[in-house]
């Protein structure tokens, strides 16, 4: 019967796409119902025990702990997002504008190589650079300019939002380089002939045509860094914990799985929230300008 | 006109100095891995290739290294395979649904890794199934696929139908058709899409941490041996090759990449994502 429903293209479109999908959906979509499922479950020991509740939640809501570090991750998250677009902005202006057509490609991949690099070492890298024997220190007291290491550099969220910050720049000028290069370039002629300055040229034309780059890359780096677990490991060396830590020692180390996954859970709609917040301002931005 | 090539020295200054910043944490590798202190700081002490000998020499890291290559030729394979499928569907097909199952198929792009781990990880304990290699191939298929699609679905999308039509006209079947005519067209895509994948893989450190059991993974031997700092040298050294290793690969795949646009006669408009 089902067959009928569809014509000729579709039966062949679900077959060919049917492979992915249902890995998808074994792998990933099972899992994450399990964890939802979860999240109202009561915590046993050792087990967990098929008991509705929604006790795991109001402890989420509730506990002061759990309230500071999901703000911080909220914060680091939204400052490495922030120091990353602004940073990466004016360096996929002039990959864009600026370089000739032909050497553009070398230009990405110049800027995308460190990103293939070992995460876990990069990351190792910026202790080494900041730590209390590190670079800097080791270098500003080897030449008589401070007495003492300097401390405010390591085990703080400075480190945190600096290493983070470094990790994902490829990420942020990628997106924002495609929008760019999708404006056509007559309309900025256009502002100039009309009697716009080159700012405001930039102002009024550029930058709102590339906003939807700037909103991928402000969710392609916020995304993934409110859920980092290798950076506040290593740079905050354990006593900085963001919200990945968390839900790694409520699901392991204290093996209450129920509350672990309504934290995961928690974390999830965060992320979900935040990031139809930013989708919904870009379509009334969008909207706006046309 | 001078006030453009001011403003695009300007630019040009910055956008160096951002490079410079880039690189400069990976360029301190190779410094510290010929570098024969102990310690990682600065002065330097002098030369020295002990830590590359120091490294050959480790069993444990061999281990790390056999499992890390199971795993990523295997997922990278696996992904590569089901991306295939999923881009031919996505460029070729319209049916109902389509947005919705291909952004579902995407979605390990744009999830925290943490959150893929710990519930993979809660069914698989759920389940009582032992944790080994293979639930890290398990895994890792998942996570690359999205990225194996994003390329491959490019290489599909600049694709003449009209070649194909042309195979089914002189005779050639369907399968026929996609292995002499399609296959070959796209096949920089797969290469690119295999060495990705691949490079990814090896550098995955959550889901290998949380999925592996006691098995080491580079990653996981790598973050497991941070905390002993008699071994950073030797780390050091292992980062300095691999670093190495992954710039040869990235090559190799921009130059089968820029080889595939050049082949179906396209413009070259961009890097890997």
């Amino acid at each position: 019967m089902t067959k009928r429903i569809f014509d000729a293209e579709a039966r062949q479109g679900y077959s060919l796409i049917a492979p992915p999908f249902v890995y998808a959906l074994l792998i990933l979509a099972a899992p994450l119902l399990t964890i939802l499922a979860y999240s109202f479950l009561t915590d046993g020991y050792l087990e967990v025990v098929k008991e509705f509740t929604l006790e795991n939640y109001a402890q989420v809501f509730s506990d002061p702990i759990v309230r500071k570090i999901m703000l911080r991750s909220l914060l680091v998250a939204g400052l490495v997002t922030l120091v990353t677009v602004v940073l990466a902005f004016p360096v996929a202006y002039y990959v864009s504008f600026m370089v000739r057509p032909e050497r553009k490609s070398m230009w990405l991949f110049l800027i995308t190589i460190p990103f293939w690099t070992s995460y876990l070492i990069r990351v190792f890298l910026w202790k080494v650079i900041l730590g209390y024997n590190g670079v800097i220190n080791s270098t500003l007291t080897g030449l008589g300019i401070i007495d003492e290491p300097l401390t405010f550099i390591l085990y703080n969220v400075n480190s945190i939002v600096l290493t983070l910050a470094h990790a994902y720049a490829p990420f942020a000028i990628l997106p924002i380089f495609v929008a760019l290069e999708k404006i056509d370039r007559s309309l900025l002629e256009a502002g100039r002939d009309l009697g716009e300055s080159r700012v405001m040229t930039f102002w009024r034309v550029t930058l709102p045509l590339a906003m939807p780059g700037v909103i991928a890359a402000t969710l392609i780096v916020f995304i993934p860094t409110i859920g980092d677990y290798v950076t506040p490991e290593l740079i905050g060396g354990g006593k900085i914990p963001m919200i990945a830590n968390l839900i790694q020692v409520q699901m392991l180390a204290l093996d209450n799985r129920p509350l672990g996954s309504a934290l995961a859970v928690t974390a999830m709609s965060i992320v979900a929230v935040v990031s139809l917040i930013f989708l919904f301002l870009n379509r009334r931005f969008l909207k706006v300008r046309q | 006109m001078s006030q453009r090539s001011v403003e695009g020295s300007g630019l040009r200054i910055y956008a160096i100095l951002y490079l410079l910043f880039l690189y400069a944490p990976i360029a301190l590798l190779p410094v510290f891995a010929f570098n024969s202190g102990t310690i990682i700081a600065f002065p330097l002490q002098g030369f020295t290739t002990d830590w590359f000998v120091q490294m050959w020499a480790n069993a444990t890291l061999r281990r790390a290294l056999t499992n890390s290559l199971i795993i990523a030729v295997s997922s990278s394979l696996l992904a590569t395979c089901l991306a295939i499928f999923a881009a031919r569907a996505s460029t070729r097909f319209e049916f109902p649904g389509k947005g919705g199952i291909m952004g579902f198929i995407m979605l390990p792009m744009v999830l925290p890794e943490i959150i893929v781990a710990m519930s993979l990880l809660v069914v698989l304990l759920g389940s009582g199934l032992s944790l080994s290699v293979l639930t890290v191939i398990v895994g890792h298929t998942l996570i690359c696929m999205p990225y194996g699609i994003a390329i491959l679905s490019t290489a599909f999308s600049s694709l003449d139908k009209s070649l194909e039509e042309a195979a089914y006209d002189l005779g050639e079947t369907k399968w026929s058709a996609f292995r002499l005519v399609t296959l070959p067209l796209v096949m920089p895509g797969i290469i690119s899409s295999l060495l990705i994948s691949f490079t990814i893989s090896l550098d995955e450190f959550i889901i290998a941490f949380f999925l592996a059991g006691n098995e080491p993974t580079l990653p996981t031997y790598i973050f497991s041996q941070l905390r002993f700092p008699k071994q950073i040298p030797m780390i050091m050294a292992l980062g300095t090759v691999l670093v190495a290793l992954s710039i040869v690969l990235l090559a190799v795949g921009e130059y089968f990449r820029r080889r595939g646009i050049a082949r179906i006669g396209g413009k070259d408009n961009g890097g890997f994502l």
